[in-house]
C-alpha cells in the first residue's frame, strides 16, 4: 500500500460519542441499521478495499474470532466503499460469516459521520469501533493503512464495556 | 517499533512446562514464533529460522506456537494438531519439519503418513486426531497470540517483544544479535 498513510492519519470519534446511526446494503436486497443492534455491543471494522492482502488476513482473523465475539453478545461488521456484489464474491472466496456493508452510494458517507474517510484515495481507513449495547462509542482506533489492527484491542474494548461507567 | 497504541508483548510467557522449544533455557536470546503450516509466507520464514539456529547455534532458543487461521488454510488446524499429537510421542519437531516441507500434503492421510515415517504409534495418533483432543492446545496457542497481537502469521516476538521488521535472514539475525544478552 502507501508509505505516506502516516502523514494524514485521521482521528477516529472518542469514546463517549454518540454512534453515527446508518442503513447500508449488506446484500443486493437486504440493509443494515446500526439501530437494530440496540442492546447488544457492535463492532464495526473499516476497511479499505475488498481484496487487498492486508484486508484479507484481517478479516479472515476476525472470522476465526467470531466465537470470541460472540461471547460478549457483539456483533461484527465489515465496512467498506465496496459495492455488495464485490462485497459477496470476496466474502464467498474468503469464507466470511458476517455481513460486509457497502458503503457505495453515496460514496464513503458512512466512514465520513465516522471521521474515516479517506478523500485522497476514495477508500476509508483501517479503523476500528467498538460500539455498546446503548449506541455510544467506548473504543477507538485507526491503524495504518497497511498494518493489520489484529484483535486484541476489539477484545479489550469489549471486556472494558462491562466495566466502568454505567453500561 | 511497533505501531500500534497498545504495547505487543507475548501475553503468555514461554515456558519449559507447555512450550515447544529448541536451544537452551539460558540461551542469549529467545525467538518465538506464531506459526500456521499451511501458511506460504510461514513456509518461507522456514528455511531461514533453519539457517538461523544453523548460525546462531546454543545462543538462540527458538520456540514455536500454532496460530492456525483455518478461514484462509482449511488444513492447517488438524496439521497443527498433528503436530501436537506427535508432541505427545517426543517427536514435535520432526513432524513440524516435515509438514513446513510439505505444505501442499495436509490432508488427512498425509498427516498419517508423516506420523508413519516419524514411527509414531498410529493407533493413538488416529484417535487423537479422530477426537481433536489437541484442538484446545492449539486454541489456547491461537488466542495467547491475539491477546499478543499477532496479526497475522508469521508473527514474531523478539524476548518477548512483537518483532515487525522483515523477517529475511539478514534483517532478523541482526535483530536477534542486536538484542542477545
Amino acid at each position: 500500500m502507501t508509505n505516506t498513510t502516516l502523514d494524514h492519519r485521521a482521528t477516529p470519534l472518542a469514546p463517549g460519542t454518540d454512534a453515527p446511526d446508518f442503513e447500508l446494503p449488506s446484500t443486493p436486497d437486504q440493509t443494515v441499521s446500526l439501530h437494530e443492534f440496540r442492546g447488544q455491543p457492535v463492532i464495526l471494522a473499516f476497511y479499505p478495499e475488498d481484496w487487498s492482502p492486508v484486508c484479507s488476513d484481517q478479516m479472515a482473523l476476525y472470522q476465526e474470532l467470531l466465537p470470541e465475539f460472540q461471547k460478549f453478545n457483539a456483533l461484527l461488521m465489515g465496512i467498506s466503499v465496496d459495492g455488495v456484489w464485490c462485497h459477496l464474491a470476496f466474502a464467498k472466496d474468503r469464507n466470511l460469516h458476517f455481513p460486509l456493508l457497502a458503503d457505495f452510494e453515496p460514496k464513503g458517507e458512512v466512514a465520513r459521520a465516522y471521521h474515516v474517510y479517506r478523500a485522497k484515495e476514495g477508500t476509508s481507513e483501517r479503523a476500528l469501533y467498538v460500539i455498546d449495547a446503548n449506541g455510544i462509542v467506548r473504543w477507538s482506533y485507526i491503524s495504518p493503512v497497511g498494518l493489520n489492527p489484529g484483535a486484541d484491542g476489539i477484545l479489550r474494548g469489549l471486556e472494558n464495556l462491562g466495566k466502568g461507567d454505567g453500561s | 517499533m511497533s505501531t500500534t497504541q497498545w504495547e505487543s508483548a507475548l501475553t503468555l510467557p514461554v515456558t519449559e512446562a507447555r512450550d515447544h522449544i529448541l536451544g537452551p533455557a539460558e540461551a542469549a536470546v529467545t525467538l518465538v514464533e506464531y506459526g500456521d503450516y499451511e501458511c506460504p509466507y510461514c513456509g518461507a520464514a522456514y528455511p531461514i529460522i533453519k539457517e538461523v539456529q544453523a548460525r546462531m547455534r546454543d545462543r538462540l532458543r527458538f520456540v514455536f506456537r500454532n496460530f492456525p487461521i483455518t478461514t484462509s488454510h482449511p488444513h492447517a488446524e488438524q496439521a497443527a494438531e498433528a503436530a501436537e499429537a506427535a508432541a505427545i510421542q517426543g517427536r514435535f519437531w520432526q513432524m513440524h519439519d516435515l509438514l513446513y516441507e510439505n505444505q501442499k500434503r495436509l490432508r488427512d492421510e498425509d498427516l498419517r503418513a508423516y506420523a508413519d515415517e516419524l514411527g509414531l504409534e498410529l493407533d493413538s495418533f488416529d484417535k487423537e486426531l479422530a477426537e481433536h483432543v489437541h484442538a484446545a492446545r492449539v486454541r489456547e496457542d491461537f488466542m495467547s497470540g491475539v491477546r499478543s497481537g499477532v496479526n497475522g502469521t508469521p508473527t514474531f516476538y523478539v524476548e518477548g517483544v512483537r518483532y515487525d521488521d522483515s523477517y529475511d535472514l539478514e534483517t532478523l539475525l541482526a535483530a536477534l544479535e542486536r538484542t542477545a544478552r
